[in-house]
């Protein structure tokens, strides 16, 4: 009964904040508008610089043909290998492809050839895409030479014939990817952050003094702190997905039902650690700095941007302490593939572990400082 | 004679730090008790084992009717409390306030209601019903977190220090309203470094390192330590303070 | 010049009397730069994958044993049809399913054409493109094996020389880019946070009315933070050099002087930032949401800026942390000399002029 009147005043005072009502409406614009599209590992016009010492009409057509793939732009043609490498000190362009001399007599001649690429490489990720686009483009060119100068080697070598099928993604778009992410990074921040910026408001202000004193129970007093939370950040979940279908047309092609479940425990949980962290804070900036703190690692450990299967073992493992990750996978399997309730029940059971450790320590916590 | 806080031996202790050393007093009901002492003399800790919020290291109270260290939930249904630094939200309305603090206190809705417009006329604030109450001035605002306290009607009323920082015509004011208070049968704990506030209680404590030193009517006191008036009753106690 | 150096300890103790900001501080890179050296690498190893095998042959097998003798594969299931392999996919246990069709070891003998199936997972795209690569190189390997080992003519043989980081690294890539993120987040966050606290709690008044001059004021509460971004870039060389095997290749001479010139402009920032707000809460939000996230996506820390939609890459242009990052990876990477970074050195002292002026006009302006 009295978490009803704590409930009234605190959507009062959450609908009188300024900061945290424009937080709450721009939060998901800005994020969903701006963040999928910076955070994209997508490669395309990746710079070239071509040194063909060959000059012959091998040469030409294969730079043709690298130059129409679409991935590169060729920045810099020469026969000079030096001018070539002083544009990649300057950072003008990524690969070098050198095509030596007598590129087509050898072929001619002794039927094999050579070709040299230089990457600049202080971006592995990057050196190594663009590399292998080369590379693949190299190949395909080779093998139009192959049927034009010896069919008979196609029929006995024989080949696997290999098809690749790019399933869940067909487009292979980026923001596909990115979205659902993002929606993740938002309950995140409403979760953890502003729950623990408003428990820890009513230490600074002393206001929380008043409240000891009355009969209040400490876990009424908490509960109605966290229920708002989770109902903004639901209400803020249905924008993002509402955002997500407008702008960028996605829709889950999996149930509302397991997303919004699945966002449930999860708000629970991560509310849990605001209001832990709120527990160990007496200022709203040192809440602040230690939820900035977490919140960065958590993030950068939840293969939001970097595929988790791509970490080290022992990362690997430490991400399994990170709630975030288990959203992460859940919202995109969810979004991407379809998947079932059924099929997300381990990742389920593991958020309802954290929801648990966390409401649990905070309480406990709670009540022996005060 | 009705007693409503009653305490044998209270005391605190900070890890090797006596706070508060060995209390006893009795208040009766709709008296108001003055609770002096210098900062750092344990008035504070005192009180807040009083309203439930500290639990006692050792000894006895009794705070209407309940024991302060077992029950301290129902000690707190039965008390208000006004604390030195403003504490209703400032973000919430009069009305709004009240309301939360009725309903915290389980008032029937109804009550609520009538008893919201009886204090707003009271205080004459039915002009600031639906204002902010971080926009009132201070002393607005110290009357009505007087009214929020004993908005439930609580058998006591614990007010610490309730009147800092406001202009003597104010304090006066203020002080008329707990004169109706404890008419109207609640008891006022009060706590303040005004001593001409002290005179207008009915009984006065001073503590000093943690112990009452002297505990009696403003009257009596100044007698029996010769003074002209109980500032230097106070002087004259708090001299002997070894910690400070 | 006393009255200067008393302001500036009594900065040192305030910073030193909240130790939990103080371990962040120093925590902060620490963490960081192990989470990026270690955790956040894009080389694909261990991808879990799947195999239907219809065939259960020879031929099959050693494809399969292919497979699983990579390093780039981790074979964690084999279903018994499409409907499990499926299923995998959508539990999100594999990402990519071999499929060998039912006459793939017959097609050998008979001289027809062998057909294999790969599914990949595409949600997230480079993955899906790397992994799906792999698998190509090693259905290739496969081939050539059981060709025994003869040539097809016409082979163009490609030579990849991987310039300045031979192991593709992320390291190499992520150093340069955590230094730019911790120096913007100490020097820009905490001046401004410390000057608007002193706001605040009205000392600035007190500071204000003392003969020292009020610029003055306002350098004694950068220095200590300079000092300690300072410790910061060091610690972080440290760390890199030692424990990433990340080489500085360059001068150290070159790496501090760039350093300073951008914990400079990261300082104006903060001085500006800290004029335009009164509050401790407004200073970290524009802080926070103005300046490390921006920093954190736009820099080319992470992601690269070439591929961002042109407005993106036009805003990453007043990025300070962009220029900064261009330039030490130039110097210390790829050992540049300083004057082959002459143009970013220029931007970022440009931007600490303009911004160190309107900081100090808008800090007059508000006595």
């Amino acid at each position: 009964m009295t978490l009803k009147y704590l409930l009234q005043k605190e959507f009062l005072q959450i609908s009188r904040d300024k900061t945290i009502l424009k937080m709450i409406v721009a939060l998901p614009v800005i994020q969903l508008l701006i963040l999928p599209w910076a955070a994209t590992f997508e490669q395309h016009n990746i710079a070239l610089s071509v040194v063909d010492r060959d000059h012959s009409t091998y040469s030409q057509v294969l730079i043709q043909k690298i130059v129409s793939s679409g991935f590169f732009l060729l920045t810099d043609y020469s026969n000079s290998y030096d001018k070539a490498i002083q544009s990649i000190e300057r950072n003008e362009s990524d690969l070098l492809l050198e095509i030596p001399p007598e590129f087509e007599n050898n072929f001619v001649r002794e039927q094999k050839t050579d070709l040299m690429i230089s990457v600049n490489a202080v971006n592995g990720q990057k050196a190594g895409l663009g590399s292998s686009y080369l590379a693949q483009i190299i190949g395909e060119y080779n093998k139009d030479i192959v049927i034009n100068h010896s069919p008979e080697a196609i029929t006995t070598f024989k080949n696997i014939e290999s098809d690749f099928y790019f399933k869940y993604n067909q487009e292979m778009n980026y923001l596909n990817y990115m979205v659902p992410g993002v929606l993740v990074m938002l309950l995140t921040l409403v979760g953890g952050m502003l729950s623990a910026l408003n428990i820890v408001k009513e230490k600074e202000i002393g206001t929380i003094e008043q409240i000891n004193v009355t009969p209040v129970s400490k876990g009424t007093f908490i509960l109605a702190k966290l229920i708002p939370f989770w109902v903004i950040g639901l209400f803020i979940l249905s924008i993002g997905m509402l955002i997500a279908w407008i702008i960028y047309g996605l829709v889950p092609a999996g149930s509302f039902f397991t997303i919004y479940l699945f966002a449930f425990v999860y708000l629970v949980a991560f509310s849990g650690l605001g209001l832990l962290i709120s527990t160990y804070s007496n200022t709203q900036q040192q809440a602040m700095f230690v939820a900035y703190f977490l919140l960065i690692i958590f993030f950068l450990l939840s293969g939001l941007f970097t595929p988790i299967s791509s970490m080290p073992n022992w990362v690997q493992i430490v991400t399994r302490f990170n709630p975030v990750r288990y959203f992460i996978e859940v919202i995109r399997l969810v979004y991407m593939k379809g998947a079932s309730l059924t099929y997300i029940l381990p990742q389920l059971g593991c958020i309802l572990a954290f929801a648990v450790v966390f409401n649990t320590w905070a309480i406990v916590n709670y009540k022996k400082t005060s | 004679m009705n007693i409503v806080i009653q305490t044998e031996n209270l005391s605190k202790y900070f890890g090797d730090f006596l706070a508060v050393d060995n209390i006893s007093f009795e208040v009766a009901k709709g008296e108001i008790f003055g609770f002096l002492g210098a900062n750092g003399a344990g008035k504070t800790t005192a009180m807040r084992m009083l309203c439930g919020l500290l639990s006692p290291s050792s000894g006895k109270g009794i705070v209407a009717g309940f024991d302060i260290s077992k029950q301290a939930n129902d000690v707190k249904k039965n008390i208000g409390y006004m604390s030195q630094k403003f504490s209703l939200y400032e973000d919430l309305t009069v009305k709004e306030n009240l309301r939360l603090f009725g309903g915290i206190y389980a008032m029937r809705v109804k009550d609520i209601q009538s008893k919201t417009l009886k204090v707003c006329k009271d205080l004459d604030l039915n002009y600031a019903k639906d204002l902010l109450v971080g926009s009132l001035p201070l002393g607005v605002k110290q009357k009505l977190s007087f009214a929020t306290a004993i908005f439930h009607h609580p058998q006591i009323v614990f007010l610490d220090e309730p009147t800092g920082g406001v202009d003597p015509v104010a304090r006066r004011k203020f002080w008329e309203m707990i004169y109706q208070a404890s008419q109207q049968g609640i008891t006022a704990f009060v706590t303040t470094h005004y001593m001409d506030e002290a005179e207008y209680c009915q009984r006065v404590s001073i503590m000093v390192d943690g112990r009452i030193e002297a505990l009696d009517t403003p009257n009596n006191l100044r007698k029996a330590l010769d003074a002209q008036n109980m500032d230097e009753v106070f002087h004259a106690l708090a001299r002997k303070a070894q910690r400070s | 010049m006393k009255q200067f150096v008393s302001f500036i300890k009594k900065e040192f103790l305030h910073i030193l009397r909240d130790p939990r900001t103080l371990m962040i501080l120093m925590a902060m890179p620490l963490v960081q730069l192990i989470i990026f050296g270690y955790a956040i690498t894009t080389e694909i190893n261990n991808s879990p994958m799947a195999v239907l095998d219809e065939n259960k042959g020879v031929e099959s097998l050693a494809l399969i044993e292919q497979f699983s003798k990579s390093t780039y594969f981790n074979l964690v299931s084999t279903p018994n049809n499409i409907a499990e392999t499926e299923e995998a996919f959508q539990r999100g246990q594999i990402k990519l399913a071999l499929i060998i069709t039912p006459s793939f070891g017959n097609d050998f003998l008979n001289g027809n054409i062998p057909q294999v199936q790969v599914l990949c997972d595409a949600t997230e795209p480079n993955e899906a493109n790397t992994v799906s690569k792999y698998a190509q190189q090693i259905i290739m390997q496969y081939q050539t094996r059981v060709h025994n080992n003869i040539e097809m003519p016409f082979m163009i043989h490609t030579n990849i020389r991987m310039l300045y980081n031979p192991q593709l690294k992320g390291a190499y890539n992520f150093v340069p880019g955590i230094m730019g993120l911790i120096l913007m987040l100490i020097c820009a966050m905490m001046t401004s946070i410390s000057i608007v606290r002193e706001k605040e709690q009205g000392t600035m008044e007190v500071l204000l009315v003392s003969p020292i001059k009020p610029i003055f004021i306002i350098f004694s509460k950068a220095i200590p933070y300079f000092v300690i971004a300072l410790a910061d870039v060091i610690g972080i060389l440290l760390l890199s050099y030692f424990l990433l095997d990340v080489p500085i290749v360059g001068s150290i001479v070159s790496i501090l002087f760039l350093s300073i010139l951008f914990i400079i402009s990261a300082l104006a920032l903060g001085m500006l930032i800290s004029s335009v707000t009164s509050s401790q809460q407004a200073a970290m939000l524009i802080s926070g949401v103005g300046l490390m996230l921006p920093t954190m996506m736009l820099s080319g820390l992470i992601f690269p800026i070439e591929n961002m939609p042109l407005p993106l890459q036009v805003i990453s242009n007043i990025i300070p942390a962009k220029w900064f990052i261009i330039a030490i990876k130039d110097v210390m990477i790829k050992g540049l000399p300083l004057f082959a970074i002459w143009e970013e050195c220029l931007i970022l002292a440009a931007m600490s002029i303009v911004l160190l002026t309107a900081s100090l006009k808008r800090f007059k302006n508000r006595l």
